[in-house]
């Protein structure tokens, strides 16, 4: 017996409303019924990231939470940091500038991570960078090109010299 | 699509007590960073799910009237690292439970969860049992309330009854007062991993900082739930800290642990580190009291 749920949220700035089957997850439901296909469908069981979103600011493996659970809540996905022109956002630039991608498949989960730490305005050491990515697995690159976007793009907004 | 037969969802406290009573095969899921891959897995798959997640009235950390410690049991870990209170208070508690997981898994697990699991790896659990803490349930007669020690039954269970769900848990004040405590987890890496084991030492000092006056040790672990050390305990309360008493102190444990042999490591590699860990956590836990190794 198949159980639904009307459920009321905000995807990338836009107020939404969807029946959804109670047994899908938050990926299940931002894949299959808004077609945002940067959420990735990973491990599935919340180890490697590729399915992360930011829900009310904080970032969440969305392949282990339940689209119920998205009543009320702000949810984005990398495509709500493209801009309205189809411009890249800086962290995503940045992630082609230090060459941070190969096959693609981590990386809209690696710039929802980057984009809630740049967006806390703070200055991380490099340890706590490496300490706020570690939710992330990459097979191709081995994470240093990934540690470098994020860390030029973290100095660039805050208006301060690199120091590497 | 998860593979789950019903879900109901608790929209309160009393809610989540009527539907533990409607369906008492159904199983309760907070953050569900375990329940729902578990179901993943299939060791779950085919069951009932009730959900407390969305209860926000479980969520936060507050001094109660008796300026106990009080954290609702959908408190995620990212929440207590950061919550000035705990800061104040209780800092080894957030410091313990910012290394659970990865930083998408600490936004989701919580502390009722992570404790209701019963297992003895859980990076919150030695430091909750080296604080005495106390475990708030609520159920159809009302609210009841049990040391830690006692909630935890024996390897993957709890003391839950049927009509109850935790709905917080609480550090005495007589517990965290004038207390530091330090928390050491061992692991093959950082991120993504189960402790291999897992020490928290805290010591309340005399107002000399010349005494031990109290030092609790509770490894997660060392034994099928999470456990004191009440030797090595006896050990050091009312000595002066010194090197000295830190190897004595930290010898004392094997006589309180019982690590088993298990593919993420041998009993006697287990034994070899609590004493290692035992001596470096307290004396840690020395120098934040304001306190000198002599």
């Amino acid at each position: 017996m198949s159980q639904y749920k009307l459920i009321h949220c905000n995807i990338n700035g836009k107020d939404v409303e969807k029946m959804v089957d109670v047994r899908a997850s938050l990926t299940d439901m931002l894949r299959n019924e808004y077609h945002l296909t940067s959420v990735k469908k990973g491990c599935e069981v919340g180890e490697c990231g590729a399915c992360n979103v930011l829900i009310n600011g904080e970032a969440f493996n969305s392949c282990i939470y339940l689209a119920v659970w998205a009543e009320g809540k702000r949810i984005r996905t990398l495509e709500g940091l493209m801009s309205p022109d189809g411009e890249l956002s800086d962290i995503q630039q940045a992630f082609i500038d230090e060459t941070a991608i190969q096959c693609g498949f981590c990386t809209p989960g690696f710039i929802m991570t980057a984009a809630e730490i740049l967006e806390s305005g703070k200055l991380y050491t490099d340890d706590e960078l490496r300490k706020l990515l570690s939710g992330h697995l990459c097979r191709c690159t081995g994470y240093e090109n990934i540690f470098r976007a994020v860390k030029k793009t973290m100095y660039r907004r805050l208006g301060k010299e690199i120091d590497f | 699509m998860y593979d789950m037969k019903a879900l109901y969802e608790a929209e309160s406290v009393q809610d989540a007590i009527r539907l533990r009573l409607e369906h008492p095969e159904a199983q309760i899921i907070a953050g569900g960073s375990d329940v729902l891959v578990q179901m993943r897995e299939g060791k779950r798959s085919g069951k009932e799910l009730i959900s407390i997640y969305m209860i926000d009235a479980l969520r936060g950390v507050s001094l109660d009237e008796e300026e106990n410690l009080r954290i609702g049991s959908l408190t995620s870990f990212s929440h207590i690292t950061r919550d000035p209170l705990i800061q104040k208070y209780c800092n080894v508690l957030g410091e313990a439970v910012d290394q659970v997981g990865s930083p998408q898994i600490r936004n989701i697990g919580t502390i009722g969860g992570n404790t209701c699991n019963g297992v003895t790896s859980a990076d919150s659990a030695s430091t909750l049992h080296a604080y005495e803490a106390i475990v708030e349930l609520t159920g159809k007669d009302g609210v009841r309330r049990i040391p830690i020690h006692d909630f935890y039954i024996r390897a993957g269970q709890v003391d839950i009854r049927p009509d109850e769900i935790q709905t917080a848990i609480l550090i005495p004040k007589a517990s965290y007062e004038n207390t530091f405590g330090h928390y050491i987890k061992y692991g093959m890496r950082n991120a993504m991993e189960i402790a291999t084991l897992g020490c928290s030492v805290n010591v309340r000092l005399s107002a000399d900082r010349g005494t031990i006056q109290r030092c609790r040790i509770a490894y997660g672990v060392a034994g099928p739930v999470p456990m004191r050390c009440p030797t090595a305990e006896a050990t050091a309360n009312g000595q002066r800290p010194s090197g000295e008493l830190a190897g004595r102190f930290a010898r004392a444990v094997i006589d309180d642990i019982n690590p088993r042999d298990s593919w993420r490591a041998s009993k006697a590699f287990r034994q070899h580190i609590a004493v290692e860990m035992a001596k470096r956590a307290l004396t840690r836990a020395v120098e934040l009291a304001g306190g000198e190794m002599a």
